[in-house]
């Protein structure tokens, strides 16, 4: 029974375990399927996917373009910035080792807390970095006992500097982080989501970003789980940004700056011949170095509350009345239309009625009778209203248009104003009046509803110095490639005008400041050869009330500063082989032949000296200076 | 232990300690050491191509694991039976005492300390759990092994422990042991329907029981289902490991090739994973040589259970290699993407000094199993 019993169980287990067996041998065919799926079929798919995990694509950031002046000085580069970084993991203790870095370099507060925080956040092999644009002393401190500190390691950076500090922030602008508004206008570039990268965020800098960022270069490595690279596989490198020269004469811009002082002001040197813009100026100015490695609030705060406005860039976007200056534009349209004649006389009582209104000129006595030529000299109100009356205001405006104003002139900057010149049909539209006799008036002389911008009346004064010729400003020199074999420097248009007419309007600019009666004949520049044309402007910021015409009107310095008047000078030298032209501007400054006229002069005279022509030490600085440079310089 | 006399031509009952060793089955314990060999190259690649420091250990563990499953081979299978049911009191008693004083480890309690030494409870009960089944078969006629009432008492053995482990909480285990002591309810002959009912009653339980599983066991599923839908999060086990295997292809990356394991992509590369980098470094082709490995190993083992002239012989060698063959599958296919990941090693392979001493002497007991393959054993 007990043999039967367990043969039966015998034969049982024999039947089940092969049953196990079957479905476990089930089972493992399942697993070598599986395998086979997987290594085989989807073999590709999953290669690609593993070389995704891992590498890494990391971008070299290009070096940024240097932005030079006109002899290749630097305006803008890019210095080292020594910068120390902490990795977590080879130090024996932070907070010991930065107790240790303190002693060699003191590390602030601030700092200190930032990095203890991150050191607990990050992983112990990313570098942390604690301070950055150390003095190269500082350095070299560090360095020597770097052996004391492990975990400390020293990295060269490159940063943006400008050595010429506030000198040309307006015109060249500055760089800065790029902030999340950069990234959904900017044209897509793997460069900007880069941290600690910087882009132009104004002037130049922003202008021109693209081509003096230059294209990123890649390196790609190999990188585990956690992110740390275990090496390079390859690497191509990047582009560096285009150098780019400026128009700009940075001495002369130097000068021009410490002539202006602590003025609220704004000037601009051009060259009458190729528009090349010398000197932009415009002051206060603030320390573009202080965006560059992140201003401060208070600093930021400062710049917005100075009522000198140091941020704006008063010579492309400051609008002034012109004032006299405007006067030449008068002349013009009246003589090219024929409202009058070259020998059309005006007597100057002090004033002129119209209508109940009376219209001053500036000298209360009067000027007596004057012809155009002594109108211009004496800067005669009168003289002027009696002619604007008889162009008309839309001939005036065409003749200002002719000569730039009231439309901006394509600088390579952003912000150019447009001014104002306005026309009847302006007045209409905007102000929903009809235009006034006594609006003429007030055009005729500069003031009312014309504004323009220091800037305009440079390029004015241009085109009336290089005899009607439409030049325009530029800021970046032409890209100097050699001209194509048959092509030709394209002429400036002419601007159509009757030369002796213009001759004549010139003549009266020589008196202004070469006659006995000019306004600007005290800032006059004795050198032969060198002899000044120019023309004064004083603009009202606002009206003289009738009560202060009988009390006699205060004197400029008696009134708050705010109240004063703007004064302005446009002029060119030298007269008889004309080169330069200068717009000045100095807000609230009072008379224009008092106050900007002898800067005006001062600024031609500096011009002249350090004219490269003349100036035969300045040429040798000019990079690679191409054929065609040098008859432009010297037409 | 009532012994009969030897009749003429019957095998002898009682071997000479000289005869056992020359008897031992060499071709068995050369599989053995094979297939840890291949977990010893894949311990020295996963050190970048160093022995140190976790190919030498595995080593020495291997080599301390072998000296005890030589003695327990040698211990008479018919102890073995004797010590079944105080083996797995024992075993029963270190769970509670899991309970009431184990220590926490990774999230759950799983060990406990014996003076110096740390044991996990859980690895002794599934060899005692399947001794103790063998044991209980081994005296029961076929008759009885199809009546019910017969078969409360090991379901009860069963869900003692498995209700211990659950509560630790480690679900991998609790199914592991249920399903190996299955495997001896069905060799010793349990009636087909009544596993069919099981079965039928599981899976209405499985999903009642679902809402009772911790967070992290439901997410674990939930994720096994689709590992695409969380690739950084928990899914991202399962990824890595997959893409380790498919960038593997046909002939590997090479030893220490690897870039999914040597980037740390991969996870528990010396643990669960690994079978995920061999797959990666020497591709399908290294993969199936394994597999062909474990499927000698375990043939040997049905081998050696047939070949018994016992009962508890028979059954426990088919439970422990039942096991052994559940480790194997649910390794593989968890590293495959093919069942939900539950923490199970790789038998033999796996860096671990625990499984490796429990398969050790799990294996010794089945070689025991064989030298003794001719004992006759009487019922109770």
């Amino acid at each position: 029974m007990r043999g039967k019993g367990n043969k039966e169980k015998s034969k049982t287990f024999t039947r089940r375990s092969l049953m196990i067996a079957g479905g476990q041998a089930g089972l493992m065919s399942l697993l070598a399927g599986r395998l086979y799926y997987l290594q085989v079929i989807q073999s590709d798919e999953y290669s690609m996917m593993a070389d995704e995990n891992r590498m890494n694509i990391r971008l070299l950031a290009p070096l940024r373009g240097r932005i030079m002046d006109r002899f290749g000085e630097e305006i803008a580069s890019n210095r080292q910035n020594y910068q120390v970084v902490l990795i977590r993991e080879q130090t024996g203790s932070v907070e010991k080792t930065l107790e240790h870095l303190s002693e060699l370099v003191p590390v602030p507060e601030s700092d200190w807390a930032r990095v203890l925080k991150e050191t607990r956040r990050k992983r112990g092999f990313v570098p942390i970095p604690v301070m950055e644009n150390l003095s190269w002393e500082e350095f070299a401190r560090i360095n020597v006992h770097s052996p004391e500190l492990p975990g400390i390691q020293l990295e060269v950076g490159q940063t943006r500097y400008y050595p010429y500090g506030p000198l040309f922030a307006h015109t060249v602008g500055y760089v800065g982080a790029v902030s999340e508004r950069d990234l959904q206008n900017l044209e897509p570039d793997p460069l900007l989501e880069l941290p600690g990268f910087r882009i132009g965020k104004n002037g130049i800098e922003k202008y021109y970003d693209l081509s003096l960022r230059g294209a990123a270069g890649t390196s790609r490595v190999e990188a585990n789980a956690y992110g740390r690279v275990i090496r390079e596989l390859d690497r191509q490198e990047g582009r560096p940004g285009d150098d780019l020269v400026l128009t700009i004469d940075a001495e002369l811009q130097k000068y021009a700056a410490e002539r202006m002082g602590q003025e609220s002001a704004a000037a601009v040197v051009m060259d009458i011949h190729t528009g090349d813009i010398l000197s932009l100026v415009s002051v206060p100015s603030f320390n573009p170095n202080s965006f560059t490695t992140g201003i401060s609030h208070k600093e930021w705060r400062g710049l917005q509350n100075n009522p000198k406005r140091p941020l704006g860039n008063k010579a492309v976007a400051g609008q002034y009345p012109p004032g006299s200056t405007f006067k030449m534009i008068v002349a013009l349209a009246a003589l090219e239309h024929g409202a009058i004649g070259m020998d059309h006389e005006v007597y100057c009582g002090g004033s002129t009625k119209l209508g109940k209104h009376k219209f001053h000129c500036w000298k209360r006595g009067g000027h007596g009778k004057l012809n155009l030529r002594e109108a211009i000299e004496q800067s005669c109100d009168v003289y002027f209203y009696d002619i604007a009356r008889k162009v008309g205001i839309d001939k005036i405006a065409e003749m200002a248009n002719r000569f730039g104003l009231g439309e901006t002139l394509g600088l390579d900057l952003r912000g150019e104003k447009v001014g104002l010149i306005p026309t009847k049909d302006w007045k209409q539209a905007v102000k929903g009046e009809r235009w006034q006799v006594g609006d003429t008036y007030n055009a005729g002389i500069g003031q009312g509803y014309v504004l323009t911008t220091p800037l305009q009346l440079a390029v004015m004064t241009s085109r009336l110095a290089n005899g009607g010729k439409a030049v325009t400003p530029r800021l970046v020199k032409q890209k100097q490639q050699p001209l194509k074999e048959g092509e030709e420097v394209p002429e400036i248009a002419d601007l159509g005008l009757n030369k002796t007419y213009l001759r004549y309007v010139l003549d009266g600019m020589f008196d202004v400041m070469n006659g006995k009666k000019g306004t600007g004949r005290a800032s006059k520049i004795k050198v032969k050869g060198w002899e000044v044309a120019g023309k004064s402007g004083t603009a009202q910021v606002r009206r003289i009330s009738k009560k202060e015409r009988l009390t006699g009107v205060l004197k400029a310095e008696e009134r708050p500063w705010e109240e004063r008047e703007h004064a302005l000078f446009v002029a060119y030298a030298p007269f008889d082989e004309p080169r330069y032209a200068v717009s000045v501007i100095v807000e609230h400054g009072g008379s224009g032949s008092k106050v900007a006229a002898p800067i005006a002069s001062d600024l031609l005279k500096e011009a002249l000296r350090l004219d490269p022509v003349r100036n035969k030490t300045r040429s040798k600085f000019v990079v690679n200076p191409p054929a065609t440079e040098e008859d432009d310089d010297a037409s | 232990m009532p012994l009969e006399g030897r009749e003429i031509g019957a095998p002898e009952q009682n071997l000479p300690l000289t005869q056992k060793i020359w008897d031992m089955n060499w071709g068995f314990i050369l599989l053995i050491c094979a297939v840890a060999s291949v977990g010893f190259v894949m311990l020295y690649s996963a050190a970048n191509g160093s022995v140190e420091p976790w190919a030498s250990r595995q080593m020495i563990r291997f080599a301390a694991g072998m000296a005890i499953m030589f003695v327990v081979a040698l211990v008479d299978v018919r102890i073995w039976l004797r010590l079944s049911y105080p083996l797995y009191a024992l075993a029963l008693l270190m769970l509670g005492a899991v309970e009431v004083m184990g220590v926490v480890g990774m999230g759950a309690k799983r060990w406990v300390e014996i003076g110096p030494i740390q044991v996990q409870p859980s690895e002794v009960m599934k060899i005692t759990l399947i001794m103790a089944m063998a044991r209980y078969f081994h005296g029961l006629s076929l008759e009885d092994v199809r009546r019910i009432r017969w078969l409360i008492i090991p379901l009860i053995l069963i869900a003692m422990p498995a209700a211990l482990v659950l509560r630790q909480p480690d679900l991998g285990t609790t199914l592991l042991l249920i399903a190996g002591a299955g495997i001896v309810f069905f060799a010793a002959g349990v009636s087909m329907w009544m596993f069919g009912a099981v079965i039928g009653a599981a899976i209405p339980t499985a999903f009642f029981a679902y809402q009772f599983l911790h967070e992290y066991q439901q997410k674990r599923i939930l994720i096994f289902l689709n590992p695409e839908s969380d690739p950084l999060g928990s899914g991202y086990h399962i990824m890595q490991s997959k893409i380790a295997l498919g960038s593997g292809g046909v002939f590997g990356k090479g030893l220490v090739q690897g870039t999914q394991s040597h980037l740390n992509y991969l996870p528990e590369m010396r643990t669960d994973f690994i079978f995920s980098m061999l797959a990666e470094e020497f591709g399908m082709v290294g993969g199936l040589i394994l597999f062909a490995l474990y499927i000698l190993l375990i043939a040997y083992g049905y081998a050696i259970a047939l070949r018994s002239r016992n009962q508890f012989g028979k059954l426990l060698a088919v439970g422990l290699i039942g096991v052994f063959f559940l480790y194997v599958f649910i390794n593989i296919a968890m590293v495959m993407g093919l069942v939900p990941v539950v923490g199970v090693p790789l038998p033999l392979i796996s860096y671990g000094g625990t499984s490796m001493l429990t398969l050790l002497i799990g294996f010794g007991l089945i070689m025991s199993v064989y030298l003794h393959r001719d004992v006759e054993i009487q019922k109770r």
